[in-house]
């Protein structure tokens, strides 16, 4: 889903932060930024600055903080006042992530989504054996890889590793 | 979870004279939600360093750290509902109640056991967990809908990090299996007080606010009886007796100590920020 810009000229001051703000730099994945994640809903003009609306990725995502701070920064430097929004309402899915941005994880070494939901919205099933989904390894390629953990450094990732090259990595849920 | 007995109460409903307003049954059905989820986080947080692998440590703080974040969403909007003078934000709802005011069950307040007790815990709770928020997709109040929409991704991928840990468990070794069926029996008595109605969420039940526990109850049974034949488990018996009184402020002694933990930060040094 992308994100909308409202009756902004692209050139003009407000233009220049939009972009800015757009270009802000996940705070613990920085090769991706906030707008390749996907959680930027909508940049839109209010008065003379802009109001920026962001579907958070998870509940508790301490970034979360941080990216807020980082957009509100975006509009102080520049003089502009700048007001973020939550809207939680579509939930936030790995689906709305770029081709860009996976690209971006992919070279940075992290395996990206792979674009199919672990779970549906609700009803998904939960399979009752241990898991085996492919997932390709984002350092030499191959699809010979196993999970170590489901659960990884930031609540976006779990861990695995490669059983051909033998490097561990990251990688993106997919939710 | 079983089906709670046919009560006075039940029969009653919402329209009981004397009974709370409507904004107060509101905010009470948003706290049990939210504090559900708070002190579970907070029981979750306690394993950082204690789990049995390094892993589990992040597992299990990961966890946590939804949890955290589903009950400051539904914190916020409880004190939007409430509309308190002054308004109580989040922090002030965590923070600053008295142990009476919280409306969690008996289950997330227990202090943690070993890891196959805690396994069992996180079994039956996500697993509650995950019903509800499924059943909460369209709520009537649009934050409670919109915080359902999020939460049930995470609370399905915590059920099944439960559910493989008791799988691999139970049809482990002697020792684990023997130490995740007594874990399932230490939790039992705390289970049925996740599927019992209270005043709160039948007012939310009727205006399509929220949903009736005991109308969760035989999912959630269905699926972690599923979990433990596969696991080679037994489901204990009926208990003798059952915890009760969380929604309305009645907790166990394990309660004051977790909230001399959580809050005494804040209580110390009111109004601090980093």
């Amino acid at each position: 889903m992308p994100s909308r810009t409202s009756d902004i000229g692209p050139t003009d001051l407000l233009g220049r932060v939009a972009q800015a703000v757009r270009a802000v730099p996940d705070p613990e994945i920085p090769v991706i930024t906030i707008e390749d994640l996907g959680v930027i809903r909508e940049v839109e003009r209010v008065g003379d600055g802009l109001r920026v609306t962001i579907t958070p990725t998870y509940s508790g995502c301490p970034a979360m903080r941080a990216m807020e701070e980082a957009v509100l920064d975006v509009g102080r430097r520049a003089g502009v006042p700048v007001e973020v929004v939550t809207r939680l309402s579509p939930a936030w899915t790995t689906d709305w992530m770029s081709e860009q941005g996976r690209e971006s994880l992919r070279r940075f070494g992290i395996a990206p989504p792979t674009g199919e939901r672990a779970h549906a919205a609700a009803g998904g099933p939960v399979g009752l054996t241990l898991q085996a989904r492919q997932v390709t390894c984002p350092l030499c390629g191959s699809p010979d890889t196993e999970e170590i953990a489901r659960f990884g450094s930031t609540a976006c990732k779990a861990l695995r590793r490669c059983l051909a090259c033998r490097e561990p990595f990251d990688e993106f849920k997919t939710i | 979870m079983s089906a709670p007995d046919a009560s006075p109460t039940a029969v009653a409903g919402a329209r009981q004279p004397g009974l709370p307003d409507a904004r107060t049954l509101h905010t009470r059905y948003l706290l049990s939600l939210g504090d559900d989820a708070l002190i579970y986080a907070q029981r979750l947080g306690e394993w950082l360093t204690h789990a049995p692998q390094i892993e589990e440590d992040m597992a299990l703080g990961n966890v946590g750290l939804d949890l955290l974040g589903q009950a400051r969403s539904l914190l916020t909007r409880a004190g939007e509902v409430e509309d308190a003078h002054p308004r109580r934000d989040e922090d002030a709802l965590a923070m600053l109640r008295y142990e009476r005011e919280f409306r969690n069950v008996h289950l997330v307040e227990r202090p943690r056991g070993d890891f196959g007790q805690e396994m069992a815990r996180m079994l039956w709770f996500a697993s509650y967990q995950y019903e509800l928020y499924t059943a909460l997709l369209g709520s009537a109040d649009p934050t409670l809908a919109g915080v359902a929409q999020k939460a049930v991704k995470e609370v399905a991928y915590h059920r099944d990090h439960a559910t493989q840990w008791v799988l691999r468990l139970g049809d482990g070794t002697p020792e684990s299996h023997a130490r995740v069926q007594a874990g399932l029996e230490a939790v039992h008595p705390y289970v049925q007080e996740l599927g019992e109605d209270f005043d709160a969420a039948r007012w939310a039940s009727e205006q399509g606010v929220g949903v009736l526990p005991s109308s969760l109850a035989a999912s959630v049974n269905a699926y972690v009886g599923e979990v433990l034949e596969g696991a080679t488990l037994a489901m204990p018996d009926e208990p003798r007796w059952h915890a009760r009184g969380g929604r309305e402020g009645v907790h166990s002694g394990a309660m004051g100590l977790l909230l001399a933990e959580l809050q005494h930060i804040a209580r110390s040094h009111p109004g601090a920020t980093w």
